[in-house]
């Protein structure tokens, strides 16, 4: 149990991969790589865990609690902002491809451009 | 390159990397037995230092605040880059259906269930949004949060309605406007700090006398303000954008 957490993390990464490798939508695809990003929160957040540790927000318990690491969480905030911004970029890239191609099979696509 | 050989080329790649994860994990200390000093440092100092007791705030817009200009500005630039790539392309024009028309189907198309569900749900979101960008100091929000949770509002009110209403609450030039004030704010804030002659974005406020008030804490809760406006203007932004193509054809294909 003791490497549970990483081991969740690593599964939701593969899974996200190989959505990725074999998806035949590009809003799947997307959807894919948002998964292989919220690995990241998984690991971030099992990283800075401490064992009866409580979130470190110190307005209603005393100062000396021992809680978790708030570094991790902040990395953790910053990730979701970047996967956001990641995603509706590269969604509004499908719709230009869609409108240029014809199609969102990214196989198809390539065949387009050879 | 067949389905099956790419499916077989992942799979052996992934066993590499599965491998060197599980290699790496070895040396890891176990979930829960967190060793690092520093994380326990700010969880002991911060609250004395800042007078903030939402730790992971005052790590993003205080210890790592140079950070969170960066992402703040990666969340500008990507709402730029999505208004840049969906720009009217020269064989492109407005779906223009007569008025009368275009509003008739729009009114028979959304029931009343939606409409009022939804509107409902936009002083509530309104509400939700205000408070979390101007607690970031006391509690688990912040501007990131309560920006997201402000511009879902205006979702709401799209769903109600219909596009166009949704362009006239929030027209592309004011929206835009308040993004820039929001992101400009954040930097403005940094370099006022410079000007009174300490390094970029130190807390030059009053940090208030009872940790964890809205007034407490100085520049952190500013600058969680800014990022709010921000977050929100740039995902209404992104929102509008994405709602707008469906109201364009391309000659030829329609």
């Amino acid at each position: 149990m003791q490497f549970f957490p990483f081991l969740v993390a690593a599964w939701i990464l593969a899974v996200g991969l190989y959505g990725m490798v074999t998806s035949h939508h590009l809003v799947h695809q997307i959807v894919c790589l948002i998964v292989v990003q919220s690995s990241t929160y998984v690991l971030l957040l099992g990283v800075g865990y401490v064992r009866g540790g409580v979130a470190p927000y110190f307005f209603d318990v005393p100062l000396r609690t021992p809680a978790v690491d708030p570094v991790v969480q902040a990395l953790a905030l910053t990730d979701v902002v970047v996967e956001a911004a990641v995603s509706a970029l590269l969604l509004a890239f499908a719709i230009q491809a869609e409108k240029r191609f014809g199609t969102l099979d990214p196989h198809e696509l390539v065949r387009l451009k050879g | 390159m067949t389905p099956a050989l790419r499916r077989w080329l992942f799979f052996a790649g992934l066993a590499g990397l599965m491998a060197f994860y599980l290699w790496g994990m070895k040396g890891l200390p176990g979930f829960g037995n967190y060793p690092g000093p520093y994380g326990f440092i700010i969880n002991h100092i911060a609250v004395g230092q800042t007078n903030a007791t939402g730790v992971v705030s005052a790590v993003n817009f205080e210890y790592r605040g140079f950070d969170t200009v960066g992402e703040e500005f990666i969340l500008f630039i990507a709402a730029t880059g999505v208004a840049i790539v969906l720009r009217r392309l020269r064989d492109e024009q407005d779906e223009n259906p007569a008025p009368d028309e275009a509003l008739d189907r729009a009114a028979s198309r959304t029931s009343d269930a939606v409409k009022v569900g939804a509107l409902m749900f936009v002083g509530p979101a309104v509400l939700l949004g205000w408070y979390l960008g101007s607690h970031a100091q006391t509690s688990p929000s912040g501007g990131f949060q309560g920006g997201v949770v402000l511009a879902s509002a205006f979702v709401m009110i799209y769903l109600s309605g219909e596009f166009l209403v949704f362009r006239r609450i929030s027209p592309v030039s004011l929206i835009d406007a308040v993004g820039a004030a929001g992101a400009g704010g954040f930097a403005a804030v940094g370099l006022t700090a410079v000007v009174l002659g300490m390094p970029y974005l130190a807390n030059f406020l009053p940090l208030g006398t009872v940790p964890g008030a809205v007034s407490s804490s100085g520049t952190i809760a500013l600058i969680s303000f800014f990022v709010g406006i921000e977050v929100a203007a740039a995902f209404i932004l992104i929102i509008g954008e994405l709602l707008e193509q469906t109201l364009i054809v391309r000659q030829g294909r329609h």
